[in-house]
């Protein structure tokens, strides 16, 4: 004990020992501090939806229904669902590196508006609260789409109380998304240009624009669906001549753009790891920066492809299945680039770049086969199957979750102070890999077979896909608890970092690591474009 | 916007180099979180017109049963309260204390009597078996009733969100009423009255929408 209180006392001033009691962490406005606050909360949610999805994969070792009932079955699906998207993916790289990276990035002190920013946390907090409560209260059963008029008149599940949360967490998203735009509209540093920001903070600020932009008429949706339910004011009930496939549409305006919001701040994390781990400035940064607009813009134009055997017009179809193809052209140029950025760079293959290389393959793969689903014919034989869960999957765990674990490794000794252990987050890098395709590969090839997703049980021939699929998952496990273990075990026993322990450019890394509570003495002025990577920091 | 003598007195939140700075961030705030109201009511609005285009004889038919013109004189009352709040806001940028309070006051009063009126109104529309859920008898006797049932749904649902952001503007106003009686800081004071009067003139807008939508539809 005195021997932590003598190296305590030879720390230099920083966020993290301005303050020890609950309350200067629970009712702290610094955005470092509330970053760490979404950080513990979100890891919360996902070792619990990862529970889930544990359950579910056990479950489908055996094609008879033995160890979860149909309805249990619906039930873990529908909480995995419901978790990984509203509570873990949705806020994952924006609540925690981006609200503890832009003001840095940016030059500020802090984020607009600090009181909204702690504000987010509660309210996102009282969201899970709810969410928890549903799923105490007997669980529901409706998958994370909420469909009408399952949801509003069939379902006996706690659909309320979940639609509520995900209503309440919806306001910490919206609230999130106006500070980050006002933070990057009116706190950059002088000298701080738009085309001298870092990637990072440009796929931020796409990201807000959708979370404003999108999340109100996911809002307005549930309240239309909670009312009906609650109230019997019915407005999707076919009883009254209400459409269901009305609900799909204002469910899906909301749901894909919000696929972009999980992916955007994940390409943002890749591009700084990319150029700082080739040493290079990244290729095209004009064009990266564009791009990033464009899938946000376009992500707004291609819900209907959700809906092509829903019973919408199949004119609405072929115009949905086109502009679907759009969204592929700008993510294929941001992969072009990354890899321009690697040639000839100088590369090294730390667990942040082994991470950031695994986004890109997965990605890759995710991106192409989605291709396939966004053709109209080519869809009504692949809807429902797991060809479908193996495509979002390849974009949002392979892709999104390995991005994440990218920027924790590539900024944990900003964040912490301390280095993580290298050797150990490599293994973690590649166990995720292998756990990772291992699990989902074997799911495209049953879903292109004819396995329908949402079945607790499922015909004799589909077995050996599915043993390699669950032994997978159990690998998938063991990558996402080492990092859990070892980056925590760093907390106190890592080695101290060094201000810019990777030779990167960006003013986050010019500030001590842990920063101080106001980051920067005097407000810095910039000179360089982000990626001055020819010119010593 | 100030004289350099005036600046030393505003207090700045930590965050921000200058009092312009914390004002414009402040408004650009609102201004996108008004975006974001104004996508929530879209939805609402959405859902309504493509079912006005279904069913346009049958809510025409339920329409013609509202009180348009009580909800006209309520439309008057409330950009009426636009007005004061708008005067309000000039009032407080000219330092005018009295008259910064008393306008704000006046556009609570316009505001409640609005809701006050809203309240008769639905009153009456119970009264007349018009309410098509929580189990009550639905006695609209014109022609194709369970399309009318939707009109009234969204009546309800529409009116009602406008009267939950009314409700939130007054609180804001009050609020704003309370703490800046002693006039302290008039800066801050200006800047409240400015926000609140921008996000007032959202719940006008709306209103205007759904009032020609809603109770002037088929006449």
């Amino acid at each position: 004990m005195s021997a932590l209180s003598r190296t305590d006392a030879a720390e230099p001033a920083s966020y993290l020992n301005a303050g020890y009691g609950l309350k200067s962490w629970l009712l702290t406005l610094d955005h470092k501090r509330i970053a760490w606050l979404y950080f513990i909360s979100i890891t919360g949610f996902f070792f619990l939806g990862g529970a889930a999805a544990t359950l579910i994969r056990l479950e489908l070792l055996t094609p008879a229904g033995d160890l979860l009932s149909d309805n249990a079955y619906n039930q873990m699906f529908s909480l995995h669902g419901i978790v990984m998207v509203w509570f873990f993916l949705i806020p994952s790289i924006p609540t925690t590196m981006g609200n503890f990276l832009l003001p840095l990035m940016l030059g500020a002190r802090d984020m607009a508006f600090p009181r909204l920013n702690l504000l987010s946390w509660y309210v996102f907090i009282l969201g899970g609260l709810f969410t928890l409560t549903a799923v105490v209260a007997g669980g529901i059963d409706t998958g994370w789409t909420f469909y009408t008029p399952y949801s509003t008149m069939f379902s006996n599940g706690a659909v309320l109380a979940a639609a509520t949360g995900v209503f309440i967490v919806g306001f910490s998203s919206i609230l999130t998304g106006i500070n980050f735009i006002v933070t990057t509209h009116k706190m950059r540093a002088p000298g701080l240009t738009w085309f001298r920001l870092p990637l990072f903070v440009w796929a931020q600020y796409a990201t807000s624009v959708i979370m404003v932009l999108a999340t109100p008429v996911l809002s307005v949706t549930l309240v239309l669906l909670g009312i009906e339910r609650a109230f019997g004011i019915g407005i999707f009930d076919p009883a009254l001549g209400g459409d269901p496939v009305l609900f799909e549409h204002l469910f899906w305006f909301y749901s894909h753009p919000a696929v972009y919001i999980m992916l955007l701040p994940a390409m943002g994390v890749v591009s700084e790891c990319i150029a700082c781990f080739a040493h290079k400035r990244i290729f095209g940064y004009k064009v990266m920066a564009f791009s990033i607009l464009a899938i946000a813009l376009f992500g707004f134009l291609v819900w209907g492809h959700h809906m092509f055997v829903s019973g919408q017009s199949i004119y609405a179809g072929v115009a949905f299945s086109l502009l679907s193809f759009l969204v592929s052209v700008p993510s294929a140029l941001k992969i072009f680039n990354w890899i321009a950025t690697l040639y000839k760079g100088q590369i090294r293959f730390d667990a942040p770049m082994l991470f950031a290389l695994s986004f890109i393959g997965l990605f890759l793969i995710g991106g192409l086969t989605g291709i396939f689903v966004a053709t109209l014919a080519l869809d009504v034989q692949m809807h429902d199957t797991y060809f479908v869960v193996a495509h979002f999957h390849y974009v949002m765990v392979g892709g999104m979750v390995s991005a994440y674990m990218a920027g924790l490794h590539f900024w944990w000794p900003k964040i912490t102070g301390r280095l993580y252990p290298e050797m150990w987050a490599r293994v973690s890098a590649i166990i995720v890999f292998v756990g990772f395709n291992l699990t989902f590969f074997p799911q495209y090839i049953l879903g292109w077979a004819g396995m329908p997703r949402r079945y607790h049980a499922y015909a004799d021939e589909f077995q050996l896909l599915n043993v390699f699929s669950s032994a997978g998952a159990g690998l998938l496990a063991v990558g996402y608890l080492l990092p859990l273990l070892y980056l925590i075990w760093s907390l106190r026993y890592g080695a101290r970092a060094s201000a810019n322990p990777w030779d990167a450019r960006g003013l986050e890394w010019t500030v001590s690591s842990p920063p101080p509570v106001h980051n920067f003495a005097r407000v810095p002025r910039v000179e360089h474009e982000a990626y001055a990577y020819d010119q010593p920091q | 916007m100030t004289s350099r003598s005036n600046r030393t007195t505003v207090i700045i939140a930590h965050q921000f180099e200058s009092a312009d700075q914390q004002l414009d961030a402040d408004l650009l705030g609102m201004w996108l979180f008004l975006v974001t109201e104004l996508l929530l009511f879209s939805g609402a609005f959405l859902a309504f017109s493509v079912y006005y285009h279904q069913y346009s004889e049958a809510f025409s038919a339920a329409a013609g049963e509202l009180h348009w013109l009580l909800a006209g004189f309520n439309t008057a009352l409330l950009l009426t309260s636009g007005l004061t709040v708008a005067l309000a806001e000039q009032a407080a940028v000219e330092n005018n204390r009295r008259a910064t309070l008393g306008l704000l006051a006046l556009t609570i009063a316009l505001g409640l009597a609005f809701l006050a009126l809203k309240g008769y109104e639905y009153h009456s529309e119970y009264r007349a078996g018009l309410i098509p859920f929580l189990d009550q008898p639905f006695a609209f006797d014109g022609p194709d009733p369970i399309h009318a049932m939707l009109f009234y749904n969204f009546y309800f649902t529409l009116t009602g969100l406008h009267a939950l952001h009314m409700i939130i503007g007054l609180s804001a106003m009050g609020v704003i009423l309370v703490s800046g009686y002693r006039w302290r800081d008039r800066h801050r004071v200006a800047r409240q009255v400015r926000i609140a009067g921008l996000y007032w003139a959202f719940v006008d807008i709306v209103w205007v929408l759904v009032y020609t939508s809603l109770y002037l539809v088929g006449r």
